[in-house]
């Protein structure tokens, strides 16, 4: 089994901790000068998702996680899992709800996604930072309204929530930032 | 130093022996043939000269250790390192202060003069438990209770406390100033003398510098007993050998220089990247050099 030294830890290396793969956040040198050395950590569990403090002797080695990540194409719900294929191979893998977490509120057919694998399976979706949807229900427009800065909630096509400018309207195409869920622009 | 008659000398870098200590790894060369090191700082040659002419001496050189980087070390750094005959730790300290006012003064910085904080009350009063009493599964007791990581594995009572202090200490000091801590555990001594403190306690005539949470410095009232140096040395290559570190070759030059009388003094080293690094505000020790390991 592969593992890693300390003095190989870098942000986004991929290790075994407990049984769960976790990724490298931050890795700070501790020592001395005149005693021993450390690699203070923070890990985060891929599974789900939290960051702990992980402090190792140095020289220590840890497993490493077999994990990828990988774009792939996303297909289509059929209701239980999500199917995704990898556009080179064309091989099809499908994800469930755990691996998916908040991903589903933004997918689109054929939209590209970083899909992480674990020993070959999904671990976790990450939508693309930036996707374009239609909205399908909000309250009406306020035209000309570009000045006061208020907003209000807008339903997308694919079940995400998000806050909109008040001259948006119902039927418009918009651009969203996923990582943050907020509006970036109109889409003419 | 011209102003306190040191005289400056310079050393070699690259030497046939290395240093013992166990936590300092030195980068191996071949020369001729030869296996030699690489200095991780150049106490041992000073040592000799300190042992012929019986003087004040500094030294400004560039040091290497291996197994050492990260945002406040790099494999290669800049040293100032003096001896001071016939001073004692405490003084070597009032004469720092001396030195470091200037420069602060210098560079427009606030000057506040430095506590001297004991390592042990410093440790037990953070910790809630007396430095006598204290075991490494207390001190991991502590890191579990306070929700902070502690490694696995077999940690010696030193390294916990090395731990403990670069956890739970060190971000008690006043950001903005320099702190001392002094008489560290006889444990610690390294190539400083012990003595008896005043609460009965065998410690190690040494202190730190730190600048906020950054170390900036390190000086021993020195060892000059030359049995005592072999003694320390040869536990150092015990440890090195149940550790399965490399064997280096002692520097029997050394010893020769304690048998043939090294005069009281104190000597400390300055990180002077490290110097360069408060002076500067810099985050990462890759601001104050050229080029940082990767790049050189």
């Amino acid at each position: 089994m592969a593992s890693f030294s300390t003095n190989e830890f870098k942000g986004g290396l991929k290790i075994m901790l407990d049984g769960d793969p976790h990724s490298i956040v931050e890795n700070e040198f501790v020592k001395p000068g005149k005693g021993q050395a450390f690699s203070r950590t923070k890990v985060r569990n891929l599974k789900t998702g939290r960051v702990v403090e992980r402090t190792f002797k140095s020289g220590e080695s840890v497993e490493a996680a077999d994990v990828m990540d990988t774009e792939m194409q996303y297909l289509y719900n059929d209701g239980e899992h999500w199917h995704f294929m990898n556009p080179t191979t064309f091989e099809q893998l499908a994800a469930d709800k755990t691996a998916l977490g908040d991903a589903h509120l933004w997918l689109q057919e054929e939209a590209i996604c970083e899909v992480t694998l674990f020993n070959g399976q999904p671990l976790a979706v990450s939508p693309p930072n930036f996707v374009e949807l239609v909205i399908k229900e909000t309250d009406p427009g306020l035209r000309g309204d570009t000045a006061t800065g208020g907003n209000k909630p807008a339903h997308m096509e694919t079940g995400a929530v998000v806050k909109v400018p008040l001259f948006i309207e119902e039927g418009e195409k918009i651009k969203i930032d996923t990582r943050s869920g907020e509006y970036v622009s109109r889409v003419k | 130093m011209d102003n306190a008659g040191v005289l400056e000398v310079s050393t070699p870098v690259l030497s046939h022996a290395a240093t013992t200590d166990p936590q300092l790894h030195s980068f191996k060369v071949e020369a001729g043939g030869q296996i030699c090191y690489l200095h991780t700082s150049p106490e041992f040659p000073m040592k000799r000269l300190l042992a012929a002419h019986q003087q004040d001496i500094y030294q400004l050189a560039p040091v290497f250790r291996d197994a050492e980087r990260g945002h406040k070390h790099n494999p290669e750094f800049t040293m100032l390192e003096w001896y001071r005959v016939g001073m004692d730790h405490h003084q070597l300290m009032d004469s720092m202060e001396i030195l470091l006012h200037d420069v602060f003064a210098g560079f427009d910085m606030p000057w506040y003069k430095p506590e001297r904080r004991h390592y042990s009350n410093l440790v037990g009063s953070v910790i809630g438990c007396d430095m006598p009493l204290l075991t490494t599964a207390k001190i991991k007791q502590h890191f579990v209770s306070s929700s902070r990581s502690f490694p696995s594995g077999d940690i010696s009572f030193d390294a916990a406390l090395d731990l403990f202090i670069d956890t739970f200490v060190l971000p008690t000091f006043a950001q903005d100033r320099f702190t001392f801590i002094t008489d560290y555990p006889a444990s610690q001594a390294a190539l400083a003398r012990t003595a008896i403190d005043d609460q009965g306690y065998a410690v190690a005539s040494r202190f730190e510098l730190y600048f906020g949470s950054l170390e900036i410095a390190n000086g021993y009232h020195e060892l000059i007993d030359a049995n005592v140096l072999e003694q320390r040395i040869k536990s150092d290559m015990q440890i090195r050998k149940n550790n399965a570190l490399e064997a280096v070759t002692v520097d029997t030059h050394l010893i020769q220089a304690h048998q043939a009388g090294l005069p009281e003094c104190a000597g400390v080293a300055v990180g002077v990247d490290r110097l360069l690094m408060l002076l500067t505000e810099a985050r990462s020790i890759d601001e104050v050099v050229a080029f940082s390991f990767e790049r050189a």
